[in-house]
């Protein structure tokens, strides 16, 4: 096992490499280091030695990939590539344009965003698969079939309307919860309870039909039947058989976001006024800080890696005819 | 007129040319003819394909550009044998069709069917006084000379609309009746009966209802849109009806191009790693891995932005703003293919890992038959139903997806009509007591609209082309 996952992390490299070529020709390449100052001083006509004075100050004066000035090993450390990119490997993600440390803002800001992942994650979880074992427990009924087409039309709601309409709700009509802000400590559950409903319901649709199918490929199975035939109740079918059967595939899509979650949802974060990962982001993107955009890009790929290799992990914990070898 | 093609009108009609040209492929293909008969004799399938048909109809309309011609210069002007003069501005088919709707501004904001201003102003009376008051519109409900009567103008307005629609409905209905009874060699009142109590094999009953009620919904829309501003104006007084109409394009254009544009790519590169596998598949994975790890909306944010960089230095090599938002959407198109490709990639590369083990492609390779003519002749038309489900189920994962993404900016132009953006301007709104709700409303109900026919009709097609789930569900 310990073999298996030391050779996935080895496997990690290569892609994590291809990630961070690819952020480099996006943000440096085709954006050159003067284009970023002249967005960033904000004029049309910038001076020359304001562009070189602004490069020098964040540190993208250096060449690209090569540095014929230095010697030595400088000759590839002291390039914008190394500098900018290199580092990031070792996590050390820089500052951003406006000077303040990324590494110590993501650390700081990936608390808020876990303490609305995480809720929204384990009790939309336990939710959608209470309701979809409801919906499969009356299952080629009306309520069924009624059921089905609530999901549907719930899944084709746009997540921005159900953010507007529990603001509008929560906040405006009933002022249960303020609209937006954060507060550090215990008295942040104000701020947080808005969201996680939002993310929960927003999330019932897709989610629950998700569930629905999986519980009803599992209940067409022979076990099923035999475990009917033995005179089990069709609850206790249902609750002890399909559900712990139906494990593994549940199992595999929540490990793979879990890693993620310290990501946030920018559109949620950016909402409520959470401060957040995700809203740090967005805020990174209509700044146009590139640097901290490239950070969180190379964050959601290690992230992702990740996930998938506890997906792979997580197999063999449920299921033990899987084995990593 | 001058006809004018923008970059994704010429996509669309691309689309167009494939989509005609696939039907009739399938028409000639049991295999694939019998799937589509499945969701032709599907109730819900049929329903939502007439909205559908409504949503794509408008888009269509509002694909065909061109501009309009100056007048004529006097005719005893200095050259007559000048070439005749342009209008700059781009307008399509759609535009041109509702001129009331785009050319009746108001000033600001007003209420769906107000006949006044939504803020007060001040107002000289005519005998010179000035009284702070909700000044009268310059269009919404002019012709009523006292605005009391609005109720009754718009019920018998509405009226009026409502026989145009069942009118209309109605010649449709006897026309297919008719031919439906000469096909069949029949009597008009025997058809009309199958069809009353939903015998016929096709569900002619459900899509006949559903044209009803959405002819009729039209023009009723389309005789009050006359009069009123059914859904309202915005800040700057724009019709808030005909933005959600406009908005249908973009919808449509980023829902249907973006699969076009990985289309080629995933099919190509998906087949191949699965047919020759080594090291072909390893650089194919290794691909679509590295793509899949970088969250997509930061890639999609980070190639905006370029363009938009990249759109400010060349500002003199795009004519128009329309073009400009044009070039935008299609580049949008473009990156949310490039982070949509990977999905359909690897469920192709499944497909194929098995469909090459299969004993009439072993056959045919034994047979010495070249591995380009297999992937083209065994491989690809055995994956087409694949393709086709991730196609018509992606599509309104990605209308979706353009609101979010206009929401913060990273998305269509925001010159462009868009529910999106229609949602990102609403939201100041909402905050304005009292509150201004009619923009959010129009663009939720032609969203929800289309997202929900579009769900409805995935899954009657998944239903039919996936043998695995048939009975299912």
């Amino acid at each position: 096992m310990s073999a298996y996952i030391l050779r996935r992390l080895l496997y990690a490299v290569p892609i994590l490499i291809g990630v961070n070529l690819l952020t480099f020709v996006l943000f440096f390449v085709l954006n050159s280091p003067d284009e970023m100052a002249r967005m960033q001083l904000g004029e049309k006509r910038v001076t020359a030695a304001a562009i070189s004075n602004w490069k020098q100050e964040h540190g993208y004066d250096r060449p690209l990939l090569f540095n014929d000035k230095a010697t030595g090993l400088a000759k590839v450390t002291d390039t914008i590539f190394f500098q900018r990119s290199v580092k990031l490997f070792a996590f050390d993600f820089g500052s951003s344009d406006d000077g303040r440390n990324i590494g110590y803002d993501i650390s700081q800001r990936m608390w808020p965003s876990l303490a609305i992942a995480v809720p929204v994650l384990l009790v939309g979880l336990a939710i959608n698969i209470s309701l979809a074992l409801f919906i499969v427990f009356f299952r080629a009924t009306y309520l069924d079939l009624g059921a089905v087409v609530l999901l549907v039309a719930m899944m084709s709601i746009s997540g921005l309307f159900y953010i507007i309409g529990g603001q509008f709700l929560m906040s405006k009509m009933f002022h249960l919860v303020p609209i937006s802000g954060y507060d550090t400590g215990i008295e942040a559950w104000k701020f947080l309870i808005l969201p996680v409903i939002v993310g929960v319901v927003g999330g019932v649709g897709s989610g629950v039909r998700w569930y629905r199918t999986l519980f009803l490929e599992e209940v067409s199975k022979d076990y099923v039947r035999t475990a009917r035939a033995k005179g089990l109740s069709e609850r206790r079918v249902l609750f002890r058989h399909v559900l712990g059967n139906a494990l593994i595939p549940i199992l595999t899509g929540v490990v793979v976001v879990l890693p993620l979650l310290f990501m946030g949802s920018l559109i949620t974060e950016s909402f409520f006024g959470i401060p957040g990962l995700g809203s740090y982001t967005i805020d990174a993107i209509s700044n146009q800080d590139f640097a901290i955009v490239r950070a969180m890009v190379f964050l959601g790929a290690v992230l992702y890696i990740l996930g998938l290799l506890l997906t792979d992990i997580s197999y063999t914990l449920v299921d033990p005819r899987v084995r990593l070898q | 007129m001058m006809p004018v093609v923008l970059w994704t009108d010429a996509l669309v009609f691309l689309l167009l040319a494939l989509a005609v040209g696939f039907a009739l492929y399938a028409s000639r293909h049991e295999h694939l003819r019998a799937p589509w008969r499945r969701v032709a004799r599907s109730r819900v399938g049929m329903g939502a394909l007439v909205v559908l048909s409504f949503y794509v109809l408008i888009g269509l309309l509002d694909t065909l550009h061109f501009r309009l011609p100056l007048a004529d210069p006097a005719p005893g002007a200095a050259n007559p044998s000048a070439e005749r003069r342009f209008a700059p501005e781009v307008l399509s088919v759609f535009d041109y069709w509702a001129r009331p709707l785009r050319q009746r501004q108001e000033k600001t904001y007003s209420a769906p069917f107000a006949t006044h201003l939504f803020v007060k102003e001040a107002i000289t009376q005519p005998d010179g006084s000035v009284v702070r008051d909700f000044p009268r519109l310059q269009y919404g409900g002019r012709h009523l000379k006292d605005p009391n009567q609005r109720g009754w103008d718009i019920f018998g307005t509405a009226l009026r609309g409502l026989t145009e629609g069942l009118a209309v409905w109605g010649l449709i209905t006897l026309q297919v009746l008719w031919s439906m009874a000469q096909r069949r060699g029949l009597a008009l009142s025997a058809v009309y009966e199958e069809v009353r109590d939903g015998r016929t094999e096709l569900p002619w009953r459900t899509a006949l209802g559903g044209l009803a009620l959405m002819l009729v919904l039209g023009f009723v829309a389309g005789e009050l849109a006359l009069k009123y501003h059914i859904l309202g104006t915005d800040k700057v007084g724009e019709d808030v009806f005909f933005q959600a109409l406009k908005s249908i394009r973009t919808g449509l254009v980023i829902g249907t191009l973006t699969t076009l544009v990985m289309l080629p790519a995933a099919v190509l590169l998906g087949i191949m790693a699965g047919y020759f596998r080594g090291w072909v598949d390893d650089v194919i994975q290794y691909l679509y891995t590295t793509l899949n790890a970088i969250p997509s909306v930061l890639l999609i944010a980070a190639a905006i932005l370029m363009l938009q960089v990249y759109m400010a230095n060349n500002a003199d090599q795009f004519e128009s703003l329309v073009e400009r938002a044009d070039l935008r959407l299609l580049f949008l198109c473009l990156i949310l293919g490039v982070t949509s490709w990977t999905g359909l990639c690897r469920l192709l590369r499944g497909e194929a890992l098995k469909l090459r083990e299969a004993d009439y492609v072993q056959a045919g390779a034994a047979l010495g038959v070249g591995h380009f003519a297999i992937l083209g002749r065994h491989i690809l038309p055995n994956v087409l139903h694949i393709v086709l489900i991730t196609l018509v189920l992606d599509f309104s994962g990605l209308v979706l997806a353009e609101a979010v993404l206009s929401y913060i900016n990273i998305g269509v132009d925001p010159t462009m009509n868009s529910w999106g953006n229609m949602i990102n301007s609403a939201r100041l709104e909402l905050a304005r007591d009292p509150v201004v709700w009619w923009s959010l409303a129009a663009a939720f109900l032609f969203m929800f609209t289309l997202v929900l026919a579009a769900n409805l009709f995935a899954d009657v097609v998944r239903d039919a082309f996936d043998p695995r789930l048939r009975g299912a569900r």
